[in-house]
């Protein structure tokens, strides 16, 4: 795997040295042609002084007499051999001719700039005819020199880029790794870590980009810390409600085995059939669940004659020993539900336990319809304790139990209801009746049901 | 011995309280953490029985205001979570025991009288004075090398002066040990079960010691 800092070290260098390259290339090109003009300029320049030094007779020359004159030297050794210049008559014999110009013709062709060879060496020549004095006039400059010139520019140029380059990727090496430090410290945060540590990382120097990362990787550890605490509680909920009723059966039988005394047997045989008729409502409620649980995701289908089937399960549910009744409102008979019924009986079932468990004696479970904004609910109300807010958002789940607790509560009933009723696209509300009690709402917004159907 | 029960499920607490008094402890039963501290501020218990999870709150919560208070009760915890982590933090909250569910009544007994044992500073099950022999794992009351028959109530006193040899216990602090706080105590009932352990164990077993208590006697 590629480190980043590397891939950037690797990116940086070579784009820094293509850019130096091709100043270099740029600087070269434009360098040359530079020079190139320059002498071009004075190679001109220099053929038409002497052919006007020639015209004006400061230089005398005779067409006829080959060689009369060796042009005067310039001390400057350097410059001597830069320019060559040669003069001929018309009838091509050499006339004059400076130090260092060869003996050869350095031009046979028009007046102008051409390019031409002699003895191995490239020569630069620009020709100029005097027609009134029959002589041409040849001013060569040597090639090699001329190269040589651009060559120091260039050699000039590229020996402090040698000697920076290196530096260069030194220091592009240094502000990588800066630059990438908020991401290490994050790195190293995280290696330090135990696998069980989900604390969001904080107070690790950061930087404004990485800003998101840390925050969608924190949210990320909450979340995870959220469900980690869900499912620990769900085990220890589950094994308390599970061993709770066993080891009261045990004990109760134990009892019953030890004593001797009538009354004492008795009542621990009451406490028995107790404890297994809860164990048993525990296992429905199991049963339920897991059937629940292997349905499909229902559409809505189904009609559920909603007052038919709460008056049913109130003349059941009715705890007359305790004197809690059950009211169903008249206006629930015409109400039809697009629900799969088992599921809504199994939802209405708990609810219905729940308000009458949970109802003082005497107290009475109203059911009647409402309609909230949107939404059409079903009511099912008692005078009960209520659920304390903090307990509200937990109480559906499985085998929570809140502190207001029925004795038979197993922690399933509303788990068993959210669930029965979400697989047919309905909703359940909890809230607290401001009179005291709770209020238990079989909830669905048309709107929901729009996209349900479809 | 007085014991506390604190747990949320009827039938389960209903089983242990009457079980426990048929080992021979006298046992009350809370079902809640409030119930649990507002009991334990104003009686005193030999041992405490916590469940872990009660409906309003952590029994670990109930053991550590009770450690908080400087309160040495030795508690055994009960609970549906016995993984070695759970154990551990009961443990290192100041618990003296720990029971997984479900138990066995006759284990929990016997734990609770270690746990009594332990916190007297004995390392004996068996109590004796003079030539009195009691047995509590047993309930058993020997005299001389012969098994003596007592009531519940009748044994129970005796226990409680055999644990505190040579101290005078105040009848209320005697009434204390006999009855929960949920029994109705009979009046003279102290002086009664007394009078009977004199005739059946000798008259000079039990010292009343004028206007404060009783105290066991030099000739048993």
């Amino acid at each position: 795997m590629p480190s980043i800092s590397t891939r950037l070290f690797l990116i940086l260098v070579m784009t820094t040295g293509l850019v130096w390259l091709s100043a270099v290339v740029w600087i070269f090109l434009s360098t040359r042609a530079e020079v190139e003009r320059v002498l071009d300029a004075r190679l001109m320049e220099a053929g038409r002084m002497v052919s006007s030094l020639i015209v004006s007779q400061d230089i005398k020359v005779d067409a006829d007499q080959p060689l009369g004159a060796e042009l005067p030297a310039r001390p400057n050794l350097s410059y001597e051999r830069q320019l060559s210049c040669q003069i001929w008559s018309l009838q091509g014999v050499l006339i004059g001719r400076s130090g260092g110009a060869p003996d050869q013709e350095l031009a046979e062709h028009a007046d102008g700039f051409s390019q031409t060879m002699i003895n191995g060496e490239s020569w630069r020549v620009y020709a100029i005819t005097n027609a009134d004095l029959g002589v041409r006039v040849l001013i060569g400059d040597n090639l090699t020199i001329r190269d040589g010139l651009v060559n120091d520019v260039i050699r000039g140029l590229l020996l402090p880029v040698l000697l920076i380059l290196p530096a260069l990727a030194g220091l592009i090496w240094l502000s990588v790794r800066r630059g990438l430090a908020p991401l290490n410290n994050i790195a190293r945060d995280l290696e330090g870590r135990r696998a069980s540590d989900l604390s969001p990382i904080k107070g690790v120097e950061t930087a404004k980009e990485i800003v998101p990362v840390l925050d969608s990787l924190n949210g990320l550890f909450a979340r995870v810390t959220r469900l980690r605490e869900r499912e620990r509680n769900f085990i220890a909920f589950a094994a308390h409600e599970l061993r709770t009723p066993l080891a009261g059966l045990k004990t109760q039988a134990q009892v019953a085995l030890a004593s001797d005394e009538r009354a004492i047997r008795d009542q621990a045989l009451r406490q028995i059939m107790v404890g297994v008729d809860r164990t048993g409502r525990l296992v429905r409620q199991l049963l339920d669940m897991s059937a629940i649980e292997a349905r499909e995701p229902a559409e809505r289908r189904g009609a559920v004659k909603a007052g038919t089937v709460l008056s049913s399960l109130a003349r059941e549910l009715a705890d007359p020993a305790r004197k809690v009744t059950i009211e169903i409102a008249p206006g629930l008979d015409a109400l039809e539900l697009e629900i799969e019924p088992e599921l809504f009986t199994l939802a209405a079932r708990n609810l219905m336990e729940n308000a009458v468990n949970h109802s003082p004696e005497g107290g009475v479970v109203r059911c009647h319809m409402a309609v909230e904004g949107e939404e059409q609910c079903i009511v099912i109300e008692d005078d009960g304790p209520g659920i304390a807010a903090d307990e509200l958002p937990k109480v559906t789940e499985r085998f929570f139990r809140g502190r207001n607790k029925a004795p038979i509560g197993s922690g399933l009933g509303l788990a068993i209801v959210e669930l029965a009723l979400g697989r047919s696209g309905w909703r359940l509300r909890l809230q607290n009746r401001v009179a005291g009690g709770l209020s238990a709402i079989i909830a669905y917004a048309p709107a929901s049901r729009a996209a349900g159907a479809s | 011995m007085r014991i506390l029960i604190v747990e949320d499920d009827a039938v389960l607490r209903d089983g242990l309280k009457v079980g426990l008094a048929i080992s021979g402890f006298t046992a009350d039963a809370v079902e809640s953490c409030e119930e649990a501290n507002a009991v334990l501020k104003n009686h005193a218990f030999d041992a405490l029985v916590l469940d872990l999870m009660l409906p309003d709150g952590s029994g670990l919560d109930v053991l550590k205001s009770m450690r908080e208070r400087r309160d040495d009760t030795p508690v055994l915890l009960l609970t549906a979570r016995d993984g070695v982590a759970d154990r551990i933090a009961g443990l290192d909250t100041g618990a003296d025991d720990y029971l997984g569910k479900p138990f066995d009544l006759d284990e929990v007994a016997a734990r609770l009288r270690a746990l009594v044992r332990r916190a007297g500073g004995r390392s004996r099950t068996v109590l004796e004075w003079r030539h009195l022999r009691l047995d509590p794992s047993a309930q058993l009351v020997e005299r001389g090398g012969e098994p003596v028959r007592l009531s519940r109530r009748e044994y129970s006193i005796l226990h409680v002066l055999m644990a505190h040899p040579g101290r005078v216990l105040s009848k209320r602090q005697i009434e204390e040990k006999l009855y929960g706080w949920q029994e109705e105590v009979e009046s003279n009932a102290v002086e009664v079960h007394i009078h009977h352990l004199r005739s059946k164990l000798g008259p000079g077993l039990i010292e009343t010691v004028r206007g404060i208590g009783y105290r066991l006697g030099e000739e048993a």
